[in-house]
């Protein structure tokens, strides 16, 4: 365990340049929770269901896309299917974390142990306990994506805690800052703000579509939704947009590509590396 | 309108798919192949989703302003423009289109 101390200590370096980055992640996020923020009241939401939200889910895409179904007029039941539906990635991202998370020994190496010391007088387990109930509620994509850029278990933990507790304080405080900021604007279509959040899921999500397979799947469940909203309740062409993802399955997707052989095997050599791009969560399982 | 038991049960759920992971690691490991098809599942929901924010409102079409701001969005998010930069474009180009008149 000292080792480990030792370790992470003589990577301060490291540690400016990650504490940099997370600072460019924290700005970005800030801006998605300014303008989710803005955009909830600005719909016409009451100020506590963002604040709510940002909290109590802490996880953005999941968010916004509750909003976003709400404000369409869809139901609470198909906002609450559409952000849990978004969260089931979180479960894979426990599992590459779940070293960092779950706290079974040095405690001291990350920022996490100043709420894990509080809890010494009354002994380990309650420490390690209330260490994995906070850690749990920090994952998201960006500590996810932090931590497994880290060779060692201490840099890790480090790289999770940091990531972690900085953007759980900046999504929060900038949720409320933008709740302020809709709630004193009057007219916030005038802005442009109505746009920011298809805008922030386009910027989120582009980076994920590396493969053919997936572009297709997404395009056609698009399709689907729009062409749905007009007769459907809302919230339900949302959902029915998932049928884009028989495209990965049924091969009728061929139809859709130019006749030549030769292409079929290349795309497929595609899809099945298409998460490289993206965090390789597992991978250190 | 968003009950405060909708958003407690989605904070649940959300706690919920957390809190498996450590829970189940060394026990289960999930298949490569559900891996992606969630992941997928996440992109296909936020495409169709971006999409149908940009173009309708209710249950009809949103006007130009607001689609011509996304798809600006869209090209400089495509060109890995700082996040910054996009979202400030789609609220620009939306708002300065409305100052124009376009609905």
């Amino acid at each position: 365990m000292r080792t480990l101390w030792r370790t992470s200590r003589a990577a301060w370096p490291r540690d400016a340049a990650l504490l940099r980055d997370v600072g460019l992640v924290g700005l970005a996020d800030g801006i998605v929770g300014l303008s989710f923020g803005a955009a909830a009241v600005a719909g016409g939401l009451p100020w506590w269901v963002p604040v709510a939200l940002s909290v109590l889910v802490f996880a953005g895409g999941s968010q916004i896309a509750a909003v976003g179904v709400v404000l369409a007029g869809g139901s609470p039941v198909a906002a609450v299917a559409a952000g849990a539906v978004l969260n089931t990635r979180l479960l894979p991202y426990g599992l590459a974390v779940a070293d960092v998370v779950t706290s079974d020994d040095a405690d001291r190496a990350g920022p996490g142990a100043g709420a894990a010391r509080r809890g010494a007088g009354t002994g380990a387990a309650v420490r390690r306990w209330l260490v994995r109930v906070i850690g749990t509620h920090l994952i998201t994509d960006e500590a996810v994506a932090f931590a497994l850029r880290q060779d060692s278990r201490p840099g890790r933990r480090m790289a999770f805690w940091t990531c972690g507790i900085a953007l759980f304080v900046i999504w929060n405080a900038s949720v409320l800052l933008g709740v302020g900021i809709g709630s004193a604007l009057h007219d916030t279509n005038a802005f442009g703000l109505d746009s920011t959040f298809p805008a922030v899921m386009l910027a989120l999500v582009l980076p994920t579509l590396t493969s053919r397979s997936i572009k297709v799947a997404a395009g056609t469940g698009a399709v689907i939704a729009v062409a749905l909203t007009p007769v459907l309740p809302a919230g339900l062409p949302l959902l029915a947009a998932l049928g884009g993802l028989g495209t990965r399955w049924t091969g009728w997707r061929a139809l859709l590509r130019r006749p030549g052989g030769g292409e079929q095997p290349r795309a497929d050599a595609v899809d099945g590396t298409a998460n490289d791009d993206e965090l390789t969560v597992g991978g250190r399982r | 309108m968003m009950p405060m038991t909708a958003i407690v049960a989605l904070a649940a759920l959300t706690y919920a798919f957390r809190f498996a992971g450590p829970l189940l690691r060394g026990r289960v490991t999930v298949p490569a192949a559900a891996e992606r098809l969630f992941a997928d599942a996440a992109t296909v929901l936020l495409i169709a989703l971006a999409a149908t924010a940009a173009l309708t409102a209710g249950h009809g079409f949103a006007g130009w302003a607001r689609p011509a701001g996304v798809l600006v969005a869209g090209v400089l998010a495509a060109r890995r423009a700082p996040f910054p930069v996009v979202v400030l474009a789609a609220a620009a180009v939306t708002a300065l289109l409305r100052l124009a008149g376009v609905p």
